[in-house]
């Protein structure tokens, strides 16, 4: 039964049209990345890459993203999050699919079988209800997220700090998009050609930030939705300017966003928190790549009240989500994925959130499809071809 | 959320606490086999329930066998139900605890006969609430026609139980001739589904969460032997399976049959039928509602020849009105389930590892 103002956008007929017209205007192959982890999940979902595959005589490559908030928040930070969420007097609250994130031993819903209180809230804002209801407990927050999810965080801490909550703190390991795509860019091995611009990061920030990208590294950028024609949409306008030379930042999401964003969130955003330079799960350090809280906010900052040291720790060497996060790699390269990596038994980032790159694969069958056993680079390689989907 | 707060029975108004018999709450003496236990059954519980093979107040139900032709078989199944919230939009843990046990009698071609029920109740629990949900339980017997024999109460510490859990057991009758199983599917069968999918986990977690949407999400806990029995009547030898898609959903449920019989399955996104608010949920959460739980749906896997009189027959009950055609049975891929996606790609429909959780964007 059909959502108003949803289902418009996953229509059929129109979906074929849009490929038509890629093919069309495309005559050489490309690879696209996409650089939400939300577009990642729809593609799957939909069976996207698949239509473009079957469809076009050229290869238009869809990689994933480091676009994950939950597999790209660094191992330190989980562990220090587990750290905290063990003691007595905290009261735990995340998002729900930071749960199942492994640290270095196990995760927080193992903690919660232990006895820890750890919270699943739908909002930030949760949390000061929880404060106001256990004074004598600790909220701590574990504030994760792009830019997206920056606002809200930001709205906790300052709501927080006015109405003298001194229980409450905030665990901040906050990323951001444009200084990724720049190390994408820089990093040698590099195969992307033209972005797919992250929607809702940009329904905050505008989308000046990425114009100075795009003609730096003569990249087009076409910020998009999530909806199946959001996304096919976006893709042509991204192939149009890649036959055309061009390299400009579009917006395909116009119903959502405009150049300027939400100014009101960020000016919130730029009061509570402040740039720093940040390590991404899988990537490694990238300069002013992530939040922290300002000065004035330091008395709920969860790190210095809770005094969690830096923990060395350790990830499996199996793992290539690096390269996964960067473009170079897809899931089904990797030896371990679908075996000795799974949603169970995650070896690393991408494999840990629905929105996980490897993790959308997975849940999306595509290591019990037989067809998946491509390997990377540009073109179609070793590609086994694609059988169509069963006929009706 | 819990928010179990600690049991305060009011005894301000009692001058001497000795003769208190309590009616407010459960306490462990309601367990302990002596007058309290007694009380509790002679008051809230066979009153309830009553017939005569209960009301004899043995330590077992003796029954005779329903008068039937010879080659009809039993079934037998037993399930236990610790839902949260207890009371949720569209039923409570009493009536579930009924559905989901008739259900499984009713899928193997059952006609439900009579039930078993064990409660474990925690310290604390209102009476209030017990005798709304055993009058529930009642009433969800009497409506499916199956009668409450035989049963059991213990109570647990308060905190080492949530309210309430009940087990219930069910014997029913399957007539002669009726052989369904989920290792009878086909290629070429049709996939029947009896109504919208993922009502009762939304409901649930909508619930259970403070979720407030525009009008509540209703559960979709029904009673399905009718249902059955009408598509049995219509499909005869042609009907191969009946599933209730429960925990895991229609997608969970599917692929189990489809392992069991070593067929693949195709579905069409586009004809699974979700209730738009069910549907608004799902993509707010970030959930799949494939994977969702129903408690009064069916999947009927019927051969080609009989599918349109199956699914005629579900739309012409009560509780299959929004019956759809969903897929087909293939040869190919065995053990798996494909779907094809409104948009037009194909992705495999794998089961899930863990309990859904709603995404952070």
């Amino acid at each position: 039964m059909p959502i108003a103002y949803l289902d418009e956008y996953r229509d059929r007929a129109l979906a074929e049209r849009l490929v038509a017209q890629i093919r069309k205007v495309q005559t050489r192959p490309w690879v696209l990345m996409e650089m939400c982890g939300g577009q990642t999940h729809s593609i799957v979902k939909h069976g996207l890459d698949q239509m473009l595959e079957a469809a076009l005589p050229h290869t238009l490559e869809l990689v994933h993203g480091p676009g994950c908030p939950v597999c790209v928040t660094s191992l330190e930070m989980i562990d220090k999050a587990h750290a905290i969420a063990q003691r007595p007097e905290v009261i735990f609250c995340s998002f729900g699919d930071m749960l199942r994130v492994p640290g270095s031993r196990g995760d927080l819903f193992r903690l919660q079988a232990q006895g820890a209180d750890i919270r699943v809230v739908y909002t930030p804002l949760d949390c000061l209800k929880l404060a106001r209801q256990y004074p004598a407990k600790q909220i701590v927050f574990f504030a994760i997220g792009f830019e997206t999810t920056a606002p809200a965080n930001a709205m906790l801490v300052y709501r927080a700090h006015a109405e003298k909550l001194d229980n409450v703190s905030v665990l901040v390991s906050h990323v951001l998009v444009p200084p990724a795509i720049a190390n994408i860019l820089q990093s040698p091995a590099n195969r992307v050609q033209g972005f797919l611009g992250p929607g809702h990061v940009c329904a905050i920030m505008g989308y000046r930030e990425y114009e100075p990208i795009a003609s730096r590294f003569q990249v087009p950028i076409v910020v998009s939705g999530f909806e199946p024609l959001d996304i096919l949409q976006g893709a042509l306008m991204t192939v149009r300017q890649l036959e055309a030379g061009k390299h400009t930042v579009e917006n395909q999401y116009a119903r959502i966003l405009n150049r300027d964003g939400n100014p009101a969130a960020r000016q919130l955003v730029y009061s509570v928190f402040e740039t720093c330079d940040k390590k991404w799960r899988g990537v490694g350090a990238i300069p002013k790549s992530g939040y922290k809280l300002r000065w004035e906010y330091r008395d709920h900052d969860a790190e210095r009240r809770f005094q969690v040291a830096e923990i060395d720790t350790l990830e499996s060497d199996l793992c290539i989500s690096g390269q996964i996060l960067k473009g170079i790699k897809k899931p089904h390269h990797c030896p371990a994925f679908g075996t000795a990596c799974t949603p169970l038994h995650p070896l690393g980032a991408t494999m840990v959130s629905a929105e996980g790159a490897c993790a959308a694969y997975y849940a999306y069958g595509r290591h019990l499809q037989p067809s998946m056993t491509g390997a990377g680079g540009p073109g179609r390689g070793p590609h086994t071809p694609q059988p169509g989907p069963p006929a009706t | 959320m819990n928010t179990a707060s600690s049991p305060t029975p009011s005894l301000v108004n009692l001058t001497c606490p000795l003769p208190l018999t309590e009616k407010e709450r459960i306490v462990l003496g309601h367990g302990a086999g002596g007058k309290l236990t007694a009380a509790l059954i002679a008051e809230l519980f066979q009153p309830a329930f009553h017939n005569p093979t209960l009301d004899r107040l043995d330590d077992q139900a003796v029954l005779a066998l329903p008068a039937v032709s010879a080659g009809g078989r039993l079934a037998l199944t037993t399930d236990s139900f610790v839902v949260t919230p207890i009371f949720f939009p569209g039923g409570d843990i009493g009536s579930l605890a009924v559905h989901g046990t008739v259900n499984d009698l009713a899928m193997g071609g059952a006609r439900p006969l009579w039930l078993a029920a064990a409660f474990i109740l925690e310290e604390g629990l209102a009476q209030a609430d017990l005798r709304r949900i055993v009058a529930s339980m009642a009433a969800a017997a009497r409506a499916a026609g199956v009668e409450i024999v035989t049963g059991d109460t213990k109570v647990v510490n308060h905190g080492k139980g949530d309210q309430i859990f009940i087990t219930t057991t069910g014997v029913g009758w399957v007539p002669e001739g009726v052989h369904l199983s989920s290792n009878q599917a086909r290629p070429g069968d049709r996939i029947l589904v009896s109504g919208t999918i993922g009502d009762h986990g939304m409901a649930i977690l909508s619930q259970r969460e403070g979720l407030a949407f525009e009008e509540p999400i209703l559960s979709d806990s029904a009673a399905l032997h009718t249902l059955a029995a009408a598509v049995i009547d219509a499909a005869g030898g042609h009907l191969r399976c009946l599933r209730d898609p429960t925990r895991g959903g229609l997608a969970t449920a599917l692929h189990e049959i489809a392992e069991r019989s070593g067929v693949g399955m195709l579905l069409e996104e586009k004809h699974i039928p979700v209730r738009e608010l069910v549907h608004s949920a799902c993509e707010l959460l970030g959930i799949d509602p494939l994977f969702v739980a129903n408690e009064g749906k069916l999947v009927a896997i019927v051969a080609p020849e009989a599918a349109a009189a199956a699914l005629a027959a579900l739309r012409a009950h009560p509780l299959g009105e929004n019956a759809c055609l969903v897929g087909e049975v293939r040869s190919e891929h065995p053990g798996m389930l494909m779907l094809r996606t409104e948009v037009g790609g194909t992705r495999v429909l794998d089961t899930l590892f863990h309990e859904q959780l709603p995404r952070i964007c």
